[in-house]
């Protein structure tokens, strides 16, 4: 028998909390009773097993991303690495900076093959898989530190854009970076697409050689890490002006580089406070102090 | 090919198909499982309790009776406190990042995780005379350095660990170090330090010190000066001369004013070292671990020769420590040199009555975080405020549940005393950073004006207090701890 994954409501009753291993997923939909119990039904099907899937193949999935070919048999695998292929031939990327979004949208997926749903998601710690019906939209809350009552900006994502996925990159994250950015916040077509330009982007928001980044081979963290023994960041000291700027002038170039190949269509970059913001026409402009209504780590 | 010791470190996480080899002090892929001295432990970041709640967790209700009627929690017998609140039980467990909170307007909100930075550190008095090491001398557990040597209070040596330089600011061993040092001190658990050009000491919050091996038993009933004046009237006429032997103080009966006093008699004697008021003695020798905090095992050797125009052979001499554990009994021989002889019963008992004034000699560990940042956004949407709040003493600060002393000031930069929470209370994370429980108390009024969550109030009675959360015992120590 399969192992089971954990699954619950949350506390307001209206959002799914799925988790399994490393994966922990917030789902949430919109529509006819049938249809949502339907779709959550199909959530959970879907993501019973799906670990399993993934490690399966862990190896693979682990190495350089092939920019021509995939060997990849799962379809969440070959979804990771569609998402890292076009990044491949000039960087080096494994199809793990996709994961977290390839799940997310599939999970998704699975819910909207199973009823029609007037508009739902899954939050996959962050990198998010959208769906939207006519005259539907979303709200999405940026924030660049939750521990800090810092910057919160909101953007729109409607029906009629064309964007479907939401990711976020950092240091502080779970998942090494190779830069320094606290978050890169990337609206793309798919939240796989979206997971992968976030690293992408986030890599490039870098001061190479500055002696305030404390970096750290990502094998010495975690010995069968997929960045062999490339140098994390592990902290970040003070800086200058100039040297955030700069920081964040090297993530935005790259940023309008994928913009102007379609594989982006929003960027959201911050770096010790300082935020640059790429393509969002609609940017509500509101930044606005604002704290998590419920939400703080404590580390005293 | 040999194994090298790193790779034989490495465990292998079975919690799920991921399967990730960790290494010591790292966590794995999911970062909720870590490897913390081989032991395969589950490491969380503390939050509030509102999350764990939001997320179906439970709580530790100290007590499980009584409603919350919206006076201060602490009255009545019930205390919620924030240990465990950021775990919930085993199996179930919402990850860090993940961001459930809705706001407003707010569909959903995307975010990194936590930025984990941590000011905390520990104070440590540790009751002795003994000399432990110069003062700003490091530190050091397993070699590597975690905080120094700071001013010596009365009667006891004091240190000042870890902080945010030690945790974060060395190499990766240095702040794994000091992680587990302060979280083992504050744990109460013994820890082993050497301090540079100085003693061996093992620490553990409520026993006694143990210095170079030797446990210390007694701290000094005050210095040699206060000692004489003391217990000068019950050596009255038991014998001409006593020495206290002091690293600080040294006193001498003859020449002290508590002994002019009384009328005693000049002995002659004659003292090294630097004579501060009459019968007063600096620096009579070096500091050490012998007699009084000094390095000497030998008394006579901080005495010159005795004045031949005002010594009489047979004047007798108590020398003794301020703690009584070090005396030996003395007459002058017909060249008026001391020979030690065997003290007489009276005058032994005033050595042990100077044992009995010696209150045991402990070490105690305080805990030192600042709260002024981050974490002040989980309780009001107006941080300073709540600041403020504790400032004004309206709303109350416990860690644990224990009393804090919080530092006028900026911020919410407490104290508590390490032994008056639960066992266990403090954790940490891979950082490394010390996690703490930390509970701001205050009137629901109070609570509404300083800009509160009042949705998220919850009533007492609805925290699951029938449940107990299982804490799994922390791994056992390895090596010389």
């Amino acid at each position: 028998m399969a192992r089971q994954p954990q699954v619950g409501w949350l506390k307001d009753g209206k959002r799914l909390h799925l988790q399994d291993g490393p994966i922990d997923l917030i789902v949430e939909a919109q529509g006819g009773r049938e249809e949502l119990h339907a779709a959550y039904a199909a959530a959970i099907d879907r993501f019973t097993g799906l670990l399993n899937e993934l490690c399966d193949e862990l190896k693979l999935l682990r190495s350089p991303a092939d920019p021509a070919r995939c060997e990849l048999q799962g379809p969440v695998a070959r979804r990771m690495h569609a998402a890292v292929a076009p990044f491949a031939r000039d960087h080096f990327i494994t199809p793990m900076a996709a994961v977290a979004g390839s799940v997310a949208e599939e999970i998704l997926g699975a819910m909207v093959h199973a009823a029609p749903l007037a508009r739902a998601y899954v939050n996959n710690g962050g990198d998010i898989a959208l769906h939207l019906t006519d005259g539907e939209q979303f709200c999405v809350g940026l924030i660049d530190r939750p521990d800090a009552c810092g910057l919160m900006r909101t953007t729109t994502i409607r029906a009629d854009d064309v964007a479907r996925g939401i990711a976020t990159s950092g240091y502080h994250g779970r998942s090494f970076s190779l830069g320094i950015a606290d978050a890169v916040t990337v609206l793309a077509r798919t939240a796989a697409q979206a997971d992968a330009a976030a690293t992408m982007i986030g890599n490039a928001v870098d001061l190479p050689g500055h002696p305030a980044v404390v970096r750290c081979p990502a094998n010495e963290l975690q010995v069968d890490s997929d960045l062999g023994s490339r140098l994390v960041t592990r902290d970040v000291g003070p800086l200058t002006y100039q040297a955030i700027e700069a920081a964040l002038e090297a993530g935005k170039a790259m940023a309008h580089r994928l913009l102007g190949q379609g594989l982006i269509e929003a960027s959201a970059l911050h770096l010790k406070g300082e935020i640059r913001v790429i393509g969002l026409q609609r940017a509500d402009a509101n930044v606005q102090p604002a704290v998590l209504a419920n939400e703080s780590m404590i580390h005293a | 090919m040999s194994t090298d010791a790193t790779t034989s470190d490495k465990i292998r996480c079975d919690a799920c198909p991921v399967m990730c080899y960790i290494k010591p002090g790292a966590a794995g892929a999911c970062d909720r499982y870590a490897n913390h001295d081989g032991q395969l432990v589950r490491v969380d970041p503390h939050v509030l309790l509102e999350r764990t709640v939001s997320h179906g967790g439970r709580l530790v209700p100290f007590q499980a009776s009584g409603d919350w009627d919206g006076k201060l929690v602490h009255e009545p017998d019930v205390f919620v406190t924030a240990i465990g609140a950021g775990t919930t039980y085993p199996d179930y467990k919402p990850a860090p990042f993940i961001v459930s909170s809705e706001i407003d307007g707010v569909d959903m909100v995307t975010v990194v995780t936590e930025g984990i930075f941590s000011y905390c550190g520990v104070k440590v008095k540790i009751d002795t005379d003994r000399f432990l090491g110069p003062e700003t001398a490091t530190v050091r557990v397993q070699g590597e350095a975690v905080g120094h040597v700071t001013t010596s209070e009365y009667g006891s040596q004091m240190l000042s660990l870890g902080g945010v330089h030690h945790l974060t600011g060395g190499s990766k061993k240095e702040g794994r170090v000091t992680c587990d040092a302060l979280m083992d001190l504050s744990n109460c658990k013994p820890v082993e330090m050497t301090i540079d050009g100085g003693a061996t000491v093992v620490v553990q919050a409520g026993y006694p010190p143990i210095v170079n091996g030797v446990p210390e038993e007694r701290m000094r009933v005050g210095c040699g000066s206060a000692t004489i004046g003391m217990f000068a009237k019950q050596w009255q006429g038991k014998v001409d001369e006593v020495v206290v032997v002091d690293d600080h103080i040294t006193g001498v009966l003859s020449e002290h004013q508590a002994g002019k006093v009384l009328d005693i008699q000049d002995t002659g004697i004659k003292m090294k070292g630097r004579r501060s008021t009459p019968g007063r003695y600096f620096q009579v020798a070096e500091p050490g671990t012998g007699w009084g905090g000094t390095q000497i095992s030998d008394p006579l050797s901080i005495l010159g020769p005795f004045d031949p125009k005002v010594a009489k052979p047979g004047t007798t001499m108590l020398m003794v420590s301020t703690t009584g554990e070090h005396a030996a009994y003395y007459e002058l021989d017909d060249a008026l040199k001391p020979v030690e002889k065997t003290m007489p019963p009276d005058l032994q008992s005033s050595v042990e009555r100077i044992q009995e004034n010696c209150e045991p000699a402990l070490c105690t560990v305080l805990f030192m975080g600042g709260a002024g940042g981050s974490l002040r956004a989980g309780v009001t949407d107006n941080p300073v405020r709540l600041t403020r709040s504790v400032k004004d003493a309206l709303t109350r600060v416990t860690c644990g549940g224990a009393p804090v002393y919080v530092w006028p000031g900026g911020g919410i930069t407490f104290m508590v005393d390490v032994t008056r929470l639960p066992a266990g209370a403090f954790g940490y994370v891979p950082t490394p950073a010390l996690v703490a429980p930390i509970e701001f108390t205050m009137r629901l009024s109070d609570y509404a004006a300083l800009g509160g969550h009042m949705d998220h109030v919850r009533p007492l009675a609805s925290l699951n207090a029938g449940e107990i959360r299982q804490v799994t015992p922390p791994p056992p120590k390895t090596g010389a701890r």
